[in-house]
């Protein structure tokens, strides 16, 4: 219903019974082609559509991953780009659009930079979190913290080394993330990746209920904390590598959709971890109508949408936390 | 059945344990006993694999401890935690019960009605069945360790390690929760500062201290004023009260 709807949404307008008509007539060659303008399928079909599927899967990927890191370090703050994978992909992009690195790959050199760039940051940061072979909660903390700052200052170096201001505004594509790159080309490996990482941490759900509760616990129950937490940010790193390499760093989305979803659904992972995938991907879908709709015909970058949603859900849980304590 | 032998073990530049050894007893409460700072907490971590010594032998029913995996540890042994339940997620009592099931199943699988029928036993064992849906954040430190204990019953483990469970307790408590130990004759190793209690609830006692177990044995052979006075540095009185002793204690008078 939701994506129907917002599919339609945007400088163009398009009736849902006709976004339903041009989905069925290209997916099983129902309705005729000629009840509608051809504008209007273009833009549905080759635009509105898979930008729609692409924020309904890397909002899901970015609420799961937000639910998984807040188990594995004990801290409601933690969200998707806390291990430095969001400013690791950004200065991957940043080296591939201004100095051509990595232009051997191809056409996707851009993307497949920033998701090595991703990946990087996470190995950076698991090295410095192991200690005799554990990663703590606290170690992976200030070990994302400390590869973030290092990796943004490199990205603001190449911006200045670069001088071009166009490449600057490309990199900044990279930093507040958009939809707006989304086709049918890269959709389904989008689709696989996301899709098995998220299938993975609902299938350890129950070693996040218990690293949540604390290491002795889980330990108790048969759960290796260290390991698990190792296994768990690999998944996590795959997932957010693959959402920002196609749409950027979009922030907010893995911090507020978790604890919405905790409030509604409570703590316990068997249902969290589905809901904050629901509603990561709902909330992501209409920070991106409202990206469109807002300065149409120009468009926000979706970072800012959810930066500014974002922030006051961030405000009321602090002085929630606030008030408990 | 456990039994660790000779355990060294190395905390940053601390030697906690020194050739410490421990067994569970059948059916019996043995009692880890001994000064602040003598290791007791640390052995027993070293007990479920929270800790690896540096030097020795942890053996669970014959199998090195090493070789096992987690999961099978967990089910020979479940631990009364420190950390549990006092920080953490707020999730319900029964939840929070139904995790210790956790053991029995693999990562796919869902909890059955034989996993529920377990939590309902262990809280009933404890008379905690009608806190089911209370959040573990809103129970009272007896009731906390009561539903602990339920945890470790549903898990049902041969073995039950509890770590200082009469801490933060009111008297009252502090006896109800090791009578309901006492009563449930699983064998069980529990680490305790107060030794009233260890003389009146444990059927043996292991008296650690700096990192070596320098007294183990009857709870009446054990709590001497000669064995005692050298590790606590006060002096120690035994006052007869019908079928249990009392101690009283001072300032060595040197």
């Amino acid at each position: 219903m939701s994506v129907v709807v917002a599919i339609g949404l945007g400088p163009v307008g398009v009736a849902p019974p006709t976004v339903l008509k041009i989905i069925g007539h290209h997916m099983m060659g129902l309705f005729d082609a000629e009840s509608w303008a051809r504008t209007d399928d273009a833009i549905i079909w080759e635009v509105r559509l898979p930008r729609v599927l692409l924020g309904a899967i890397v909002g899901a990927a970015l609420g799961v991953v937000g639910v998984t890191l807040q188990a594995l370090v004990r801290n409601p703050l933690a969200e998707p780009y806390i291990l430095g994978v969001s400013s690791g992909a950004s200065a991957g992009a940043a080296a591939a659009i201004l100095f051509g690195v990595g232009s051997w790959l191809g056409r996707e050199s851009v993307s497949l930079m920033a998701f090595f760039g991703a990946l990087g940051a996470l190995a950076l940061v698991l090295a410095l979190a192991r200690s005799s072979g554990r990663i703590t909660p606290s170690r992976m903390l200030v070990a994302g913290v400390a590869v973030s700052y290092l990796l943004s200052a490199v990205t603001s170096l190449l911006i200045l080394f670069a001088e071009s201001a166009e490449g600057a505004r490309a990199v900044m594509f990279w930093l507040l993330g958009s939809l707006a790159n989304a086709d049918w080309s890269t959709l389904p490996i989008g689709y696989l990746g996301m899709g098995a990482g998220m299938i993975l941490v609902f299938w350890w759900r129950r070693r996040l209920d218990l690293l949540a509760l604390g290491d002795e616990t889980a330990m108790a129950s048969g759960v290796d904390p260290g390991r698990t937490r190792l296994q768990l940010v690999v998944v996590v790193a795959m997932c957010v590598g693959f959402a920002v390499s196609l749409s950027g760093g979009i922030g907010f989305v893995g911090l507020a959709a978790p604890h919405i979803a905790r409030r509604i659904i409570g703590p316990i992972h068997r249902h969290l971890i589905p809901a904050s995938a629901a509603l990561g991907a709902l909330m992501l879908v209409w920070a991106d109508v409202a990206a469109r709709m807002v300065l149409q015909p120009r468009e926000l970058p979706i970072g800012v949408v959810t930066g500014v949603l974002g922030a006051p859900v961030l405000v009321a849980l602090v002085r929630k936390l606030s008030h408990n304590s | 059945m456990i039994t660790a032998t000779g355990i060294d073990l190395r905390l940053g530049a601390v030697d906690v344990l020194s050739g410490a050894q421990l067994s569970t007893r059948p059916g019996q409460v043995v009692g880890l006993i001994g000064p602040n700072g003598s290791g007791k907490s640390s052995l027993l971590r070293c007990l479920y694999g929270m800790l690896r010594p540096n030097r020795g032998a942890v053996l669970i029913d014959d199998a090195a401890i090493g070789s096992m995996s987690q999961r099978s540890i967990a089910r020979a042994v479940a631990v009364v935690t420190q950390d549990a339940s006092a920080e953490g997620i707020d999730i319900s009592v029964g939840e929070f019960v139904l995790l210790g099931r956790h053991v029995h199943r693999s990562d796919y699988q869902g909890f059955t009605d034989d996993d529920r029928k377990a939590v309902l036993d262990g809280l009933d064992m404890v008379d905690m069945s009608s806190f089911a849906d209370r959040s573990i954040h809103n129970l009272s430190g007896g009731e906390r360790q009561r539903v602990l204990i339920a945890r470790c019953i549903a898990q049902q483990s041969p073995v039950i390690l509890l770590d200082e469970p009469t801490n933060h307790l009111d008297v009252r408590y502090q006896h109800e929760v090791l009578a309901l130990v006492r009563r449930l004759k699983i064998d069980s190793i529990v680490v305790l500062h107060d030794l009233n209690l260890a003389s009146r609830y444990c059927d043996h006692l292991a008296l650690l201290d700096h990192g070596r177990v320098v007294a183990q044995g009857r709870p009446d052979d054990v709590l001497q004023s000669e064995v005692l006075e050298p590790v606590y540095g006060i002096e120690v009185r035994r006052l007869a009260d019908g079928p249990h002793s009392h101690f009283a204690f001072g300032p060595l008078s040197t």
